[in-house]
């Protein structure tokens, strides 16, 4: 499996480290109420199709990025830094 | 009182030679880490150009000469870059560290190097990919490195100095098996 790093271009999996979720990034408001923070926290779909999930390029650049990946194909659709989402 | 005697990361380890690669160790003079704060590294790149004569490398690349103790920086990571061979100019909008004695800097050199660093990194160092001042953050082995191409049959590898016996240990052994298999045919 190969992650296309917005920064260092396609490398090894091994270079990556795996965060879960991209939904932890959409963090709820303080007074969001219970719910809204039980399924931020606990709560995740497994989606048989597309997924956003969360690397960070632990031994490359250092980027946390989101990948785009699609469960069913495992085809992996493209990724962007975190920051750049903001 | 006690007489410190300074010494290289790879002291008693290197040189080494084994088939049509060598080992040597780069003494690349002071190394100085530098990030620049944001919105500042084009602030940063005209000031170290000014001083020193490199600017700030683009990511994944180099600037400067590859040969002796000239100035050179080597980007290193998300706004990360390290200078070297030359001493750091003050930088007010970056962060700047002195981190002489923390990488352990290794050459490797000959017609078989890339084989040898093939079989511990997973990044793809054909000439097509990786280029004379390509550098790129990546793994030798299960050590986090800073691989860079400096010439034709020629690559440096930077770990951090406390793996220096680990690294030479790997290249070691990554060139025995290349010679070994090289001998075979």
């Amino acid at each position: 499996m190969r992650l296309p790093c917005p920064i260092c271009g396609e490398r090894d999996r091994r270079e990556f480290y795996y965060q879960g979720d991209a939904v932890a990034l959409d963090r709820p408001a303080r007074d969001a109420g219970g719910a809204a923070w039980d399924d931020y926290l606990h709560n995740r779909d497994n989606p048989a199709g597309e997924t956003r999930d969360l690397w960070h390029h632990a031994a490359g650049c250092g980027a946390w990025i989101v990948v785009t990946r699609d469960t069913v194909t495992h085809a992996v659709s493209g990724a962007k830094l975190v920051g750049a989402k903001r | 009182m006690a007489r410190l005697i300074a010494t290289t990361p790879c002291a008693g380890l290197l040189p080494l030679a084994i088939g049509s690669v060598t080992v040597t160790e780069v003494d690349a003079g002071p190394v100085t880490l530098i990030a620049p704060y944001d919105g500042a590294q084009k602030a940063t790149s005209d000031a170290l150009k000014a001083a020193v004569g490199v600017g700030f490398p683009a990511p994944n690349r180099t600037l400067g000469q590859t040969q002796g103790k000239r100035p050179r920086i080597v980007w290193c990571g998300m706004g990360q870059a390290v200078l070297m061979g030359a001493d750091c100019p003050d930088l007010p909008q970056a962060a700047v560290v002195d981190q002489s004695d923390a990488w352990a800097i290794v050459r490797i050199d000959g017609a078989d190097a890339a084989a040898v660093l093939a079989r511990l990194t997973p990044i793809d160092l054909r000439d097509s990919q990786f280029k004379r001042g390509h550098t790129a953050r990546t793994l030798v082995a299960h050590m986090t490195v800073s691989v860079t191409r400096v010439g034709a049959q020629t690559y440096e590898v930077m770990a951090m100095r406390s793996m220096a016996g680990t690294l030479v240990h790997d290249l070691e052994q990554a060139a025995k098996n290349v010679a070994a298999r090289a001998a075979l045919a």
